[in-house]
C-alpha cells in the first residue's frame, strides 16, 4: 500500500516538474521578446509624435525632425524584396518538394543551406557587385535584391517541408484522375501546404526587415523624399544605425522611437498576413 | 495454422455427430435384437434411448448453427456444417425407425411365434449394415464408401417390396394371420427407412467432400 | 460506356523483385469482380498496373499486354495520362483534396483538365454525385464545404464520385472499405451494385464475405500468382485449387 502511494506521488511530482521546465523554456523565449519592448517603448515612446511620421530628418538642432521618408523607403525595398524573393523561393521549394530527385535534390538543398549561412554584408556586397556598379548609383531596387536572396532561402527551405507534410495519397489521387503534375501541385498540393508556406514567408519578411548590413551598399539611405526605386533610399534600420552612432541625444531619441517603430510595423505585418490567410475557410490542414 | 479455434470447434461438432451416430445405431441393434431374441427388455432400453437422441439432435444443431453465424465458414468447412444439420435429421429419424421397430416387436410378443416368409433378420442386417458404413464413411470422410451405401439402397428396396407381396399372399391365404402380418410389414417399412436415411447420410458425405450434391440418384 | 479488361501474361516487377508472374485473365463489362489474397500477394500492383500508377514507383517495370476496350494500355496510341481517365480508381483510405470544396473535389478531374463550361460542370457534379448516393447529404452545401470536413463514409463516396466523373470505363477499387465502419461499408456494396450498370468494376478486398456479397467472379492472387479465377460462389463452396481452399478456410493466410 504505501510503495503504491510512493509511486503516484513520485509520477505527480515528476509530471508537474517536466511541466514546470518547459513553461520555464517557453518564459525564457518570451522574456528577451517583453523586455526588448518595454525597454523600447521606454526610451523611444517619448519621441513619438505626429512630426515623427510626417516630417523629413531635420538637421541636427533644429527640432521637428521625423522619419516619414524611412518609413515609406523600408516599405519600398521589403516590397520589391518580397515581390522578387517569394515567388523564387516557393518556386525553389516547390522544385525541392515535388520534382527534384537524387544529387539534384541534394546539391539544391545544400546551396540554399549555404546561402542561409552567409553573411549578410557580403550578400549586400554582391548586390553591390551586381546592381550598384553597372548603375553608377545606389537604388532601393538593388536594396530589394540583397534582401531577396537572403528571403529566397528560408522560403525555399519551409515551403518544401510544407508541401512534404501535404499526403502522398493527395497527388495520387490527383495522378489517378490524369490530372497532369504541374497543375496538381499548384491547383491541389500548393494550397493544401498553404498555411506552412505562409510560415515561411513571415519567417523570411521579419528576418529581412531588420537587416542593415545589406543595405548600407545598396539602398544607401536618403535624406529626402524618395519614391523612385531606382535611386537610394532610406531605411528605417539604416537611419537607425547611423543616428545611434551619432553623438547628438535628438537624435539618439529618434533613433529608439524609429526601433520601436520598426519592431511595431512587424509585429503588424505579421499580424494582419496571419488574419488574411486564416479566413480562407478551404484552408489545407497542418 | 490460423483460425485455430475455430478448426477445433468444427472437430468437435464432427464427434458429437458421431456419438449420436452411435447412440442410433445402437438403437437400430438393440430393437433388432428384440426381435430376434424375442426378448421385451431390449425394446425398453430402445424407447429410454430416444430422449437422448432427440437433445443431441438439438444440441448439434444449435452448435452448428452458432458456427454458421460467428465464423463464416467457407468452401469444404460450410459444406460439412450442412452437412452436419442435415445428418442430424436423419439420425434423429433414425431414432424414431429403431422405437416403431421396438414398439412393433412389443406387439409380437404378445402372440406366439408365427413363420412368416419374411426374412426379416437379412433385411435388418443389410439396413444396419448400410448405417454402420455410412457413419464410417462420415468419420472418415470417405465418399467412396458413402458410394458403396447409396447402391446398397437399392437392394434393400427391393427387399422391402418382396416383403410386401409375400405377406399380400399369406394373408389372402390365411387372414388370422392378419395382425402379426401387419406388425412384420410395419417393421420392414421402417427397415427400409432406416435404410433411406442411411442413404441421405451417405449422400451427405459426398456432398462434404466432393462438393457434389448427388441426391435423387444424379452421381456425378 | 464499360469496358472489358484483357489481361495477357502480366509481369511486374520492383526493381528486381518480382510481383506479378504472368497474369492471364479477362473481364467482362458491366461486372463487378474480385481480387482476394494474402498480403502482399499482388493484388494492388496488379490493379495498379491496368491504370499504369504501378510505373509511378521508383524502379518499377512491367512487361505483357492489357487492353481497356480496344486500347492497348501501355500501347503507343494512348498516353499514361489518358488511361487513367478512362480507368478511375478509388483508393483504401479516402484521399479528398482538402482545400477544394465538395464541388470542385468532384469536377477536379474536368476543371483541371480544362472544362470551362460552367453548366456542363454543374450537370456532372450533380450526376457523380447521385452516382454515388452522396447528393442528398450534401447538395445544399456544394461550394461551402471542403472535401475534408465528411465523415469517413462520406469522403469515399466523394472520391467514388470525384473518379466518376470524368466518365472511365472501367473502375478499380483497392480495398474501398476496409477504413470505414460497417454501415459505410454496407452502403458501398450498394453503391458497386448500382455503378455495375454502367462501370466495369474490379475490387480489391481483404474481406471475403464482401467478395462474396458483391462479386460476380472472383480470382485469388498468391505470390503474384494467378490461382484460381471462378464464379464467386464457385470458389466459395467448391473451389478447384487446395491453396485457394486453404485460403478461404483460414488455414493459412
Amino acid at each position: 500500500m504505501r510503495k503504491r502511494s510512493w509511486n503516484s506521488i513520485h509520477r505527480t511530482a515528476a509530471n508537474f516538474a517536466a511541466l514546470f521546465f518547459v513553461a520555464l523554456a517557453a518564459a525564457l523565449v518570451l522574456a528577451p521578446l517583453l523586455a526588448i519592448f518595454g525597454y523600447l517603448i521606454y526610451r523611444g515612446a517619448g519621441a513619438l509624435s505626429w512630426s515623427f511620421f510626417t516630417h523629413l530628418p531635420q538637421p541636427v538642432g533644429e527640432l521637428g525632425g521625423g522619419m516619414a521618408n524611412t518609413i515609406v523607403g523600408s516599405a519600398m525595398i521589403l516590397g520589391i524584396a518580397s515581390l522578387m524573393g517569394v515567388p523564387v523561393g516557393i518556386g525553389a521549394g516547390i522544385y525541392l518538394s515535388e520534382f527534384a530527385r537524387g544529387k539534384a535534390r541534394e546539391l539544391t538543398r545544400f546551396a540554399a543551406d549555404v546561402l542561409n549561412g552567409v553573411p549578410s554584408i557580403i550578400i549586400g556586397l554582391t548586390a553591390y557587385a551586381l546592381a550598384v556598379l553597372p548603375e553608377h548609383h545606389f537604388s532601393a531596387f538593388s536594396g530589394g535584391i540583397a534582401l531577396a536572396i537572403m528571403m529566397i532561402p528560408i522560403i525555399a527551405r519551409t515551403a518544401e517541408e510544407a508541401l512534404g507534410l501535404v499526403p502522398s495519397s493527395i497527388r495520387e489521387g490527383a495522378k489517378a484522375l490524369g490530372i497532369l503534375d504541374w497543375k496538381s501541385t499548384l491547383c491541389i498540393v500548393l494550397p493544401a501546404a498553404r498555411s506552412g508556406i505562409i510560415a515561411g514567408v513571415m519567417l523570411a519578411f521579419a528576418r529581412v526587415a531588420g537587416e542593415t548590413a545589406p543595405l548600407l551598399f545598396t539602398a544607401f539611405g536618403n535624406q529626402f523624399w524618395n519614391l523612385n526605386p531606382n535611386q537610394p533610399t532610406a531605411a528605417l534600420p539604416l537611419q537607425i544605425f547611423v543616428y545611434a552612432i551619432s553623438p547628438y541625444d535628438d537624435w539618439h531619441r529618434q533613433a529608439w522611437a524609429g526601433a520601436l517603430v520598426l519592431i511595431a510595423l512587424i509585429v503588424v505585418t505579421l499580424f494582419v498576413v496571419r488574419l488574411a490567410a486564416a479566413r480562407n475557410p478551404m484552408r489545407g490542414s497542418a | 495454422m490460423t483460425r485455430t479455434r475455430f478448426h477445433q470447434e468444427l472437430q468437435h461438432l464432427r464427434e458429437r455427430l458421431m456419438t449420436m451416430g452411435g447412440m442410433a445405431e445402437l438403437a437400430v441393434e438393440l430393437a433388432i435384437r428384440a426381435y430376434t431374441q424375442r426378448d421385451a427388455s431390449y425394446c425398453e432400453l430402445v424407447l429410454d434411448g430416444e430422449s437422448a437422441i432427440n437433445s443431441a439432435e438439438r444440441q448439434i444443431d444449435e452448435l452448428a448453427l452458432d458456427l454458421l453465424a460467428m465464423q463464416q465458414p467457407m468452401a469444404v468447412d460450410l459444406r460439412l456444417i450442412l452437412a452436419i444439420s442435415k445428418c442430424t435429421a436423419d439420425l434423429e429419424r433414425i431414432g424414431d425407425q429403431a422405437v416403431n421397430i421396438a414398439q412393433r416387436v412389443e406387439d409380437l410378443l404378445g402372440s406366439p411365434p408365427v413363420d412368416l416368409p419374411v426374412d426379416l433378420l437379412r433385411m435388418a442386417t443389410l439396413a444396419r449394415n448400410m448405417l454402420r458404413r455410412g457413419l464410417n464413411a462420415f468419420a472418415r470422410a470417405d465418399s467412396n464408401e458413402a458410394e458403396a451405401v447409396l447402391v446398397l439402397d437399392d437392394e434393400l428396396d427391393e427387399m422391402n417390396r418382396d416383403a410386401f407381396k409375400a405377406i399380400e399372399r399369406a394373408v389372402a391365404s390365411r387372414p388370422a394371420l392378419a395382425k402379426v402380418a401387419l406388425d412384420v410389414l410395419i417393421i420392414a417399412r421402417n427397415l427400409e427407412r432406416i435404410g433411406d436415411h442411411a442413404t441421405n447420410i451417405a449422400e451427405d458425405v459426398i456432398f462434404w467432400v466432393r462438393g457434389a450434391d448427388v441426391r435423387h440418384h444424379a452421381i456425378t | 460506356m464499360a469496358a472489358g479488361i484483357d489481361v495477357k501474361d502480366l509481369n511486374a516487377w520492383f526493381g528486381s523483385r518480382q510481383a506479378l508472374r504472368g497474369i492471364n485473365m479477362t473481364f467482362p463489362p458491366n461486372q463487378a469482380t474480385a481480387i482476394i489474397g494474402p498480403s502482399g500477394c499482388g493484388k494492388s500492383t496488379f490493379v495498379r498496373c491496368i491504370n499504369r500508377m504501378h510505373e509511378t514507383a521508383s524502379g518499377a517495370t512491367v512487361q505483357g499486354r492489357i487492353r481497356v476496350g480496344d486500347v492497348d494500355v501501355y500501347g503507343p496510341e494512348i498516353s499514361a495520362v489518358e488511361i487513367r481517365r478512362r480507368a478511375g480508381m478509388v483508393f483504401q483510405k479516402p484521399n479528398p483534396f482538402p482545400t477544394l470544396s465538395i464541388y470542385d473535389n468532384v469536377a477536379a478531374g474536368l476543371k483541371l483538365n480544362g472544362v470551362r463550361n460552367r453548366r456542363m460542370l454543374d450537370e456532372v457534379v450533380e450526376r457523380s454525385l447521385k452516382g454515388a448516393a452522396l447528393w442528398d447529404e450534401v447538395k445544399d452545401d456544394l461550394r461551402k464545404r471542403s472535401g475534408s470536413s465528411l465523415s469517413g463514409g462520406q469522403q469515399q463516396r466523394l472520391c467514388i464520385a470525384r473518379a466518376i466523373a470524368v466518365e472511365p470505363e472501367v473502375l478499380l477499387m483497392d480495398e474501398p472499405a476496409s477504413a470505414l465502419d460497417p454501415i459505410s461499408t454496407a452502403k458501398i456494396e450498394d453503391l458497386i451494385f448500382e455503378l455495375k450498370r454502367t462501370y466495369t468494376v474490379i475490387i480489391v478486398t481483404h474481406n471475403m464475405q464482401q467478395a462474396a456479397r458483391v462479386a460476380e467472379s472472383t480470382a485469388f492472387f498468391l505470390m503474384g500468382e494467378l490461382v484460381e479465377f471462378s464464379k464467386t460462389e464457385q470458389l466459395f463452396t467448391n473451389p478447384r485449387n487446395k491453396q485457394t481452399e486453404d485460403y478461404i478456410t483460414g488455414r493459412f493466410g
